[in-house]
């Protein structure tokens, strides 16, 4: 049975259901505080929701029984000495070394754990990184939002900042290396292009059958690297509003695929027209459908966040989730083919992922 | 040692208690005090460089202080959620 982590502005919603009008809402965890992103680590089977309080901060917490028991990850803050307070952690992900996990956080950090999640450390070199390179944030802050493992390797990982672009490692960490060729920050002046760090990247996942193939959803566009994100190709022909957004997922089986939800550009940052659609390639972003049936075909103007969408499976049969600042949340069981709703009235939704 | 009152979620991060004597000399200090003695505390009314967190108030004996207030045996420490709304 399906389980789904909604991370909404009032809490964590674990929707259990198999299929359209078969999703009941099964545990409501931190109600009333903003759950930015929850995940559960498939090996160990423990959850981790990332809960900033108005009141009390931001921190990262687990249990193995999202009803219950939640406890408060070690590690995740910044020393005292610090010019810098943690602000939100915007991912947890697995690792590929046994009991890793990694996690990302506003301002820009790494963070890292090699006990199944409990503690944390920082990773000090792309730290520095962002000391040296004076990072920028963007308009949702200086965020670490997207890490990319490696298939069976762990010491390669790709990691994605707004807005201080693409940054890789093969050391495990230890040293790091841009991955900004190819990218075109429409947003500067063209004569300050060439030379810029400040690259607002806004998601990115690799293609797990083609580890050396990401895709990428920019600021305005969406792009695709082939060599492990050194360099990127412009892939944006085909959708609308000139490919701004947020939500970007890639089927694990086939590194050809893809689903990105287009919104109107920055000023807007809605569903173009208020047609809630996604778009998919099967041709690694050559060309993109349209698959909308079943989802508000009008007067559908929300935000879908980019933590906020997420498949399970692969090829056809792949599932699809995904949540809205309308509080609703829809799935499709046939790679995006049909949409059914889910929950229809739920708070913002921040994050959507299956468990 | 000063009387520090806590409420919930606080007070459940304390082991239930929503009163505790704890020493200190300063707010800080008694703040800190709490976190050694219920870690689960930790970080939720001071930031990591030891400030009160900016929507959480502390009253010392009625009146709204910082984590640098001197205190005294005896005195009273209120830790409250600010007002500020939103939605």
């Amino acid at each position: 049975m399906p389980e789904l982590l909604v991370g909404t502005r009032k809490g964590l919603f674990v929707l259990r259901g198999n299929g359209p009008g078969d999703f009941d809402l099964a545990v409501r965890a931190f109600a009333g505080t903003t759950v930015e992103y929850a995940m559960r680590d498939r090996r160990s089977g423990r959850y981790f929701a990332s809960v900033t309080s108005g009141f009390y901060g931001p921190r990262l917490m687990h249990t193995m029984d999202p009803a219950d028991g939640w406890e408060q990850a070690d590690g995740i803050g910044f020393p005292q000495d610090d010019d810098v307070s943690l602000e939100r952690i915007w991912v947890v992900r697995q690792g590929e070394a046994p009991e890793q996990l990694w996690a990302g956080s506003d301002p820009a950090a790494l963070w890292e754990s090699n006990d199944g999640g409990l503690r944390w450390t920082r990773n000090d070199a792309l730290w520095q990184q962002r000391i040296d390179g004076d990072w920028q944030p963007g308009l949702g802050g200086l965020a670490l939002h997207s890490i990319c493992t490696w298939p069976g390797e762990p010491q390669n990982l790709a990691i994605a900042v707004s807005a201080a672009g693409v940054w890789l490692t093969d050391d495990g960490g230890a040293t790091w290396r841009t991955g900004y060729a190819g990218l075109v920050p429409e947003y500067m002046p063209e004569e300050s292009r060439a030379d810029t760090n400040v690259l607002c990247v806004h998601n990115m996942h690799r293609a797990a059958a083609r580890p050396q193939r990401l895709f990428m959803q920019f600021h305005g566009g969406v792009y695709r690297s082939d060599d492990a994100g050194s360099t990127w190709i412009d892939i944006r022909e085909g959708l609308p509003t000139g490919a701004f957004g947020f939500p970007l997922v890639v089927d694990p089986a086939n590194p050809d695929s893809a689903f990105v939800i287009p919104m109107t550009g920055a000023e807007d940052r809605t569903v173009p027209g208020g047609a809630l659609a996604v778009y998919a390639t099967g041709d690694a972003g050559a060309t993109w459908t349209t698959r909308a049936q079943g989802l508000p075909p009008s007067d559908a103007y929300v935000t879908i966040l980019r933590q906020a969408f997420d498949g399970h499976g692969q090829g056809d049969d792949m599932s699809l989730w995904f949540g809205a600042t309308s509080g609703e949340v829809f799935g499709s069981l046939d790679a995006g083919r049909s949409w059914f709703t889910v929950a229809p009235r739920l708070a913002p939704v921040t994050s959507v992922r299956v468990a | 040692m000063a009387l520090v009152t806590l409420r919930a979620p606080l007070a459940d991060l304390a082991g239930g208690n929503r009163r505790l004597e704890l020493p200190g000399r300063t707010v800080g200090e008694t703040l800190g005090a709490l976190e050694r003695s219920w870690p689960r505390t930790r970080g939720w009314i001071l930031d990591e460089h030891g400030a009160v967190r900016r929507h959480v108030n502390v009253f010392l004996n009625g009146e709204r202080v910082d984590a640098t207030a001197s205190v005294r045996d005896t005195d009273m420490l209120h830790v409250l959620p600010s007002i500020t709304g939103g939605i």
